[in-house]
């Protein structure tokens, strides 16, 4: 048997190092900075200031022909909720707007519309330049530009009704707002701050000030050091989520189809492997700058670009899609959209939680034989 | 093999290896219960290692260590419910309050919780810290955070107290209560272990165990040491002229092994079995005598090691002698320091001339620091005003600070520069270029012998190279007033020698150098010594003169130590209420 | 002044050694940014490929034949499920098995051949916003395929009544807009840290205090720390845009000489911000994560991730007082729109203005600090 372990487990001095580090997060603002201040600034400015859903992008319409069918189709396009229409006589006026960004594209209207629509089905009536230095609005304006073509044309009765429609629905989130989405993908990002970032900085803290020294000649044993460490980061990081859950729902209008209990027990399971990495890292590096860094590129990063929170996992190159699979907020964030805005879809909630808990055990397990109680690295 | 006692020691041929070094080779010794045992020796000879050690911290590689009967490696557990042990920096957290600090290791600990407060209560008041019970531990002066220190170390009432090095940092004051704590311990049958880099501290230990290069140089009562002196140590009584210089030409005579000031005396250790046919015409020279004194740990300590270092500072030779328009080197008048509420500085008013050594003493949190970081322009003062070589520091700030060099207490270097590079900097800062600096660097590399070391990182150099480095680099531009705070805390007797060597050759070429210090036989060095206690000013005259003023009656025979207390003390009684 | 230009040159010398000397610091400037430079850009696509779909196919007739074999034939679908019942398809929907579901009712074909127009009803996870928006666009298209076919019985090729020329990117390749924004969020982080950890560290150590009561003066202090994280930032960028250039196959068709001096500005922009993060903290920890709370909402609202112009007014006035987000525009009008000079002045003199007004508070900030 490993001596070290030969000692029974305490629940005194476990609550005695969990109360000692309680008393520490609540004296030292960067800690509540980041535990609360930052998950709010993150929450607003994921509901505000990012939004994929476009609106009003600004776009020219070159009306090079002044009949009543392009006088109306130019109307169709300032009518658009979707663009915010700057109306100009000639393409040489549009073309410098686009290259200085004033303008992310622009419809011609050829002088010799009127005879283009003659024909049928009628081909190519309009021209639609695209700024394509940002891809994603440079789609967003043909797509939206060419089906208010469509739409004027089938008003118009120039074309016929297409023989194959879709009728989609979206589900979950029928308006298709991606503040619906992206808030509880925000969460698993403030988590794993929590979780990684502030736990790698404090036990690296106290390697750093010395007092680790003087832990380990007490009696308390690595697991009771360990647990007490984890216990109020844990605590801590359950407040944040239901601090951040009840703003998404409250103030930013997010519907909780599951139920909050899920959710809690969710969270739970996600720190598991969030602290443990955390802890993983400060174990190693008993550094601060060092630990900070390697949370911020092992820990904040994957669980921004990875965790298919903004970009589609599927569509990444095959070894970034297997790296996901170490990601645990790549299981945390499908599971808290899933919450939120589908309900408690437990065949899609087991495996992601299996998986957390797996990467949670594995990652504790590693901690646990990277800390001996003694000095020698 | 003798049986080791219950609540002792036993070291039986620790070896401990690092990457680097060979930290301690084969050390066999015991420490026995109910008394006090003193770790010394040079820095850098493995007095933290054998600390961490024996608390179960680190594993020998070879050899095994009992501590009250367990053994470190196999019981490591047992280990740490039997020993208290106290970290060089000490592990408190100064985000929680002395109180909290102290409910943490008594739970760690397990005290049964009606125990807890008792223990709290007798150890607030063993510690005199009760009054101070909700202050945060990082708010205290380090003297009370070392008594914090040693309430947490002593907390689960352990049979075995390792204690490293914590007397740094802390006044007379402080220092004198930590003994009389650690008295009282072991007067109750516990085994103390002190390590230290003071040997003053060491002579009043039962035993001693003196540690070199990771070797056992002595191991016995220090009594034992200090016999071996017997007849050697001598003291110059009121000399003539400048004792330092006499101090200087006694170090370079061969028969002189080791000396120091010592008020208005100095104090000198010949070599085994010299011819003092010189020494006494030396004496005779300075209009003084050779008188035969007690030997002390200190002188024994010394010698053992090889002998203290010669007394020319070369450095000081090559300097041309500073000569200043004004005599009065580093002024102050009406220097006041608010933060906030408190005043940290009062109303301190004094003029150093040039080519004075000036002490600046004062137990923790008396306002030593600000007052110095006034002077040296760190701190702007609140009200009042403060001049170097004439200048205001407010308004000719870096004409000012060209003229004075400062040496900070933790040797501030850069770590990741390496010593040349760390040198050059230190050049270029003060504006010498071309061959002028390179000239200036190839002395400091030659005198303080850095020659192999240039292309090292700092962090990897010894603790006494560290300090000649931080030398170097204050010198460079010869300035006339040197400042150095706290510039021996934790060094050495040896490393503490040569640097005082180099600062009496400054000071004879007329440079003016502001010191603060605790450790009073550097204040017997100095010309002046202002005493300061809660932010004022108490007094401010000679060594002799405070010690003359703190005696009770005339023929009194003070340690500077001993004055340093009255003092104090005298200056809480005059502040009671009427 | 002699003596001033020998104290500045031997800051800026330590400087660059306490940043340079050490192997592992170097590693840390250059290999994370290229590290995550190559991450980064195969990982932020928001291109849609490999999309599973279910299919409850209840009809047989010739229209529903032509449709599946059109989405069959898609390269944008890796997999289409079919299923029996509504039960299942709802099954793959909620799990995330598929990204939609697409229900072809028994009447369809029926209805395209009479003339009616078939409807197929399309069911997408509103989880994914963005996804399932695309995909719904790559479906629009296929249907419109498959009514052209139709239409014209047997010839291929849509009645597009747009034509729709994509400048500057024609293929709308994602990389040529990620990459180069990339080297400016990732050269303003490196500038950040280089400067907002320098002040901090020495502070931390104790040579802050020899620095200052050496004869060196607050304003000097800032121009040697300024000029490390100037080249440190230069020459990072400098190769992060050659690897743009000469790895990524970005095209770059402005003015590099131009596209230079816009990045100095930047890069003293920056530097100025990070000095004011240093001046508030007084340990690495707290610059560490001032750095992150700078930072995270800085590239959210610099233009990067969605259009400025989407947001809330009071979010588009701040993002004016974002270098990155002025930055950002002369990025990626160099590389990709040959941006005209007078462009690059109208977006350059406010990053001007802001290092101005950043390096000015900055030097406040410290010499206030320092007294």
């Amino acid at each position: 048997m490993n001596p070290h372990m030969s000692q029974r487990f305490s629940m005194q001095r476990l609550l005695a190092i969990t109360r000692k580090e309680t008393l520490q997060v609540f004296r030292d603002p960067s800690t509540l900075l980041v535990a609360f201040v930052l998950p709010l600034v993150l929450l607003l400015l994921f509901a505000y200031a990012v939004s994929l859903d476009t609106r009003n992008v600004r776009i020219g319409v070159v009306l090079e022909s002044d009949t009543e069918a392009a006088q109306s189709l130019a109307a169709a396009f300032a009518g658009s909720r979707y663009f915010a229409v700057t109306p100009t006589r000639d393409r040489r006026e549009a073309a410098p707007l686009l290259t200085a960004g004033k303008l992310r594209g622009y419809v011609v209207i050829p002088q010799d519309f009127d005879r283009r629509l003659q024909q049928f089905p009628p081909q190519s009536v309009v021209q639609v330049i695209t700024d394509g230095t940002q891809p994603n609005t440079a789609t967003f304006v043909a797509n939206y530009a060419r089906g208010t073509v469509q739409q004027w044309l089938q008003d118009r009765g120039v074309m016929p009704t297409q023989p194959v429609a879709l009728q989609q629905r979206f589900w979950f989130n029928p308006e298709m707002e991606t503040r619906r989405a992206l808030v509880p993908g925000a969460l698993a990002i403030i988590m794993t701050m929590i979780g990684t970032l502030l736990t790698a900085l404090v036990v690296a803290r106290e390697w750093e000030r010395g007092t680790m020294e003087g832990l380990f000649a007490t009696p308390a044993t690595p697991l009771e050091i360990l647990t007490g460490k984890l216990v109020p980061y844990f605590v801590l990081g359950l407040l944040a989520t239901a601090l951040t859950t009840a703003m998404a729902v409250w103030v930013f209008g997010i519907p909780l189809r599951g139920s909050v209990f899920t959710l809690l027990f969710l969270s739970a399971v996600f720190l598991l492997p969030a602290l443990g990495q955390g802890l993983l890292i400060s174990t190693l590096a008993r550094n601060q700058f060092i630990a900070s860094q390697v949370a911020l590129l092992a820990g904040f990063l994957p669980a921004f670009l990875l965790s298919g929170f903004l970009f589609e996992i599927s569509s990444m190159p095959l070894p970034l899609q297997l790296l996901t699979h170490l990601v645990p907020a790549r299981y945390f964030n499908s599971a808290l959209q899933t919450v939120f805005l589908a309900g408690d879809v437990w065949p899609l909630l087991w495996p992601a939680i299996g998986a957390m808990f797996l990467l949670g055990v594995i990652l504790m397990a590693l901690v646990a034989r990277n800390t001996r109680k003694s000095l020698e690295r | 093999m003798a049986e080791s006692q219950p609540g002792g020691i036993e070291l039986q041929g620790v070896v401990k290896r690092f990457p680097q070094v060979t930290a301690l080779d084969g050390i066999s010794a015991t420490i026995r219960a109910g008394q006090l045992t003193g770790l010394v020796g040079p820095d850098g000879a493995g007095k933290t290692t054998l600390m961490r050690l024996m608390a179960g911290l680190l594993r020998p590689d070879a050899g095994h260590i009992t501590v009250a009967g367990a053994d470190t490696v196999q019981q490591q557990h047992l280990i740490a419910t039997g020993v208290g042990y106290m970290p060089q920096r000490f592990g408190l957290y100064e985000d929680l309050s002395v109180l909290e600090n102290l409910s943490l290791y008594a739970q760690l600990r397990q005290l049964p919780a009606a125990e807890q407060k008792r223990t709290w209560e007798r150890l607030l008041e063993f510690t005199r810290l009760a009054p101070f019970s909700k202050r945060l531990a990082g708010k205290l002066s380090g003297g009370m955070k070392q008594k914090l220190g040693l309430a947490c170390a002593l907390m689960g009432r352990p049979q075995v107290l390792l204690l490293d090095e914590p007397s740094v940092g802390v006044d007379p004051v402080s220092r004198q209560e930590l003994w009389r704590m650690v008295g009282e311990l072991t007067d109750s049958g516990m085994a103390v272990v002190w390590s230290t880099a003071y040997l003053d501290e060491a002579e009043q230990c039962r035993h001693v165990l003196l540690l070199n290069q990771g070797q056992l140089a002595f191991d016995g009562p220090p009594g034992a040491l200090t016999g071996r002196l017997q007849g050697r140590s001598f003291r110059l009584p009121n000399p003539r002229g400048d004792r330092r210089h006499l101090l200087q030409r006694a170090l370079d005579l061969p028969a002189v092994s080791d000396g120091v000031i010592q008020g208005h005396a100095v104090r000198l250790v010949a070599e085994a079995d010299a011819d003092l046919q010189p020494l006494q015409v030396l004496a005779a020279s300075a209009g003084s005598q050779l008188e035969a004194v007690a030997p002390r740990f200190e002188d024994a300590f010394v010698s053992l090691l090889g002998g203290g270092p010669g007394g020319t500072s070369v450095i000081a030779e090559l300097m041309e002698p500073v000569s200043l328009e004004s005599d009065i080197a580093v002024a102050c008048s009406n220097l006041t320091r608010r933060f906030g509420d408190f005043v940290a500085t009062d109303d301190v008013s004094f003029e150093v001339r040039q080519g004075e050594i000036f002490g600046l003493l004062g137990p923790n949190g008396a306002g030593k620091s600000t007052t110095f970081k006034m002077l040296c322009g760190l701190l702007k003062p609140s009200t009042g005003q403060a001049q170097v070589v004439g200048l205001d520091l407010a308004r000719a700030a870096s004409e000012a600070k060209n003229r004075l060099g400062y040496m900070a207490q933790k040797f501030s270097l850069y770590g990741l520069l390496s010593v040349r590079q760390n040198l050059e900097f230190a050049a270029g800062v003060y504006g010498l270029t071309g061959a002028c600096k390179q000239q200036r660097i190839d002395e400091m590399v030659d005198v303080f012998e850095l020659r192999p070391l240039l292309d090292s990182a700092p962090d990897d150099l010894s603790l006494g190279y560290k300090q000649r480095l931080a030398l170097a680099c204050s010198l460079m531009h010869r300035p006339p007033v040197l400042f150095l705070d706290e510039p021996t805390s934790g060094v050495d007797p040896i490393t503490r020698r040569e640097f005082w060597t180099h600062i009496n050759g400054l000071v004879r070429k007329g440079v003016t150098v502001m010191v603060t210090t605790h450790f009073m036989d550097e204040a017997e060095y100095c010309d002046r010594v202002a005493l300061m206690y809660r932010s004022r000013l108490i007094a401010l005259d000679t060594p002799d003169g405070l010690k003359r003023e703190a005696a009770h009656h005339g023929d009194e025979e003070l340690t500077m130590e001993e004055a340093f207390i009255r003092l104090i003390e005298r200056a809480d009684l005059s502040e009671l209420p009427v | 002044m002699g003596a001033r230009y020998t104290r500045i040159r031997a800051q800026v010398v330590k400087e660059m050694l306490s940043i340079l000397r050490d192997p592992k610091s170097r590693f840390i400037l250059l290999g994370p940014p290229l590290m995550q430079l190559f991450i980064f850009s195969f990982a932020m696509t928001l291109e849609v490929s490999n999309i599973d779909v279910a299919l409850l196919n209840r009809d047989s007739g010739a229209a529903s034949v032509e449709f599946i074999q059109q989405l069959e034939a898609s390269d944008l679908v890796r997999r289409t499920h079919r299923v029996a019942n509504e039960k299942e398809l709802a099954r793959l929907v909620d799990t995330q098995q598929v990204i939609a579901g697409i229900v072809i009712a028994d009447n369809f074909s029926a209805r395209v051949a009479s003339g009616e127009g078939g409807e197929l009803q399309v069911i997408l996870d509103g989880r994914k916003a963005n996804t399932s928006q695309i995909t719904l666009g790559y479906l629009q298209t296929i249907a419109g395929n498959v009514s052209a076919t139709i239409q014209s019985h047997g010839s291929r090729g849509a009645s597009d009544p747009a034509t729709v020329r994509h400048w500057f990117n024609p293929n709308l390749t994602y990389r040529w807009f990620v990459v180069p924004s990339l080297t400016g969020i990732l050269v303003m982080l490196m500038a950040l840290m280089v400067t907002a950890l320098s002040i901090a560290r020495e502070r931390e150590l104790g040579t802050f205090d020899q620095l200052l009561v050496s004869p060196c003066t607050p304003t000097e202090i800032i121009i040697a720390k300024t000029i490390p994280a100037f080249l440190v930032g230069l020459v990072l960028g400098c190769v992060m845009m050659a690897a743009a250039i000469f790895l990524f196959g970005v095209p770059f068709t402005g003015s590099l000489w131009l596209l230079l001096v816009c990045m100095m500005l930047f890069i003293l922009s920056v530097v100025g911000i990070g000095l004011m993060i240093s001046s508030v903290c007084s340990t690495q920890q707290q610059a560490i994560l001032g750095i992150f709370a700078i930072v995270v909402p800085v590239v959210i609202m610099s233009g990067f991730a969605t259009p400025i112009e989407n947001m809330p007014r009071v979010l588009q006035w701040i993002a004016e007082a974002i270098p990155l987000k002025h930055f950002l525009i002369i990025l990626q009008g160099s590389f990709l729109k040959s941006l005209p000079p007078q462009q690059v002045f109208a977006n350059a003199w406010p990053l001007a203005v802001i290092a101005l007004v950043t390096l000015t508070l900055a030097t406040r900030m410290v010499r206030s600090k320092l007294q």
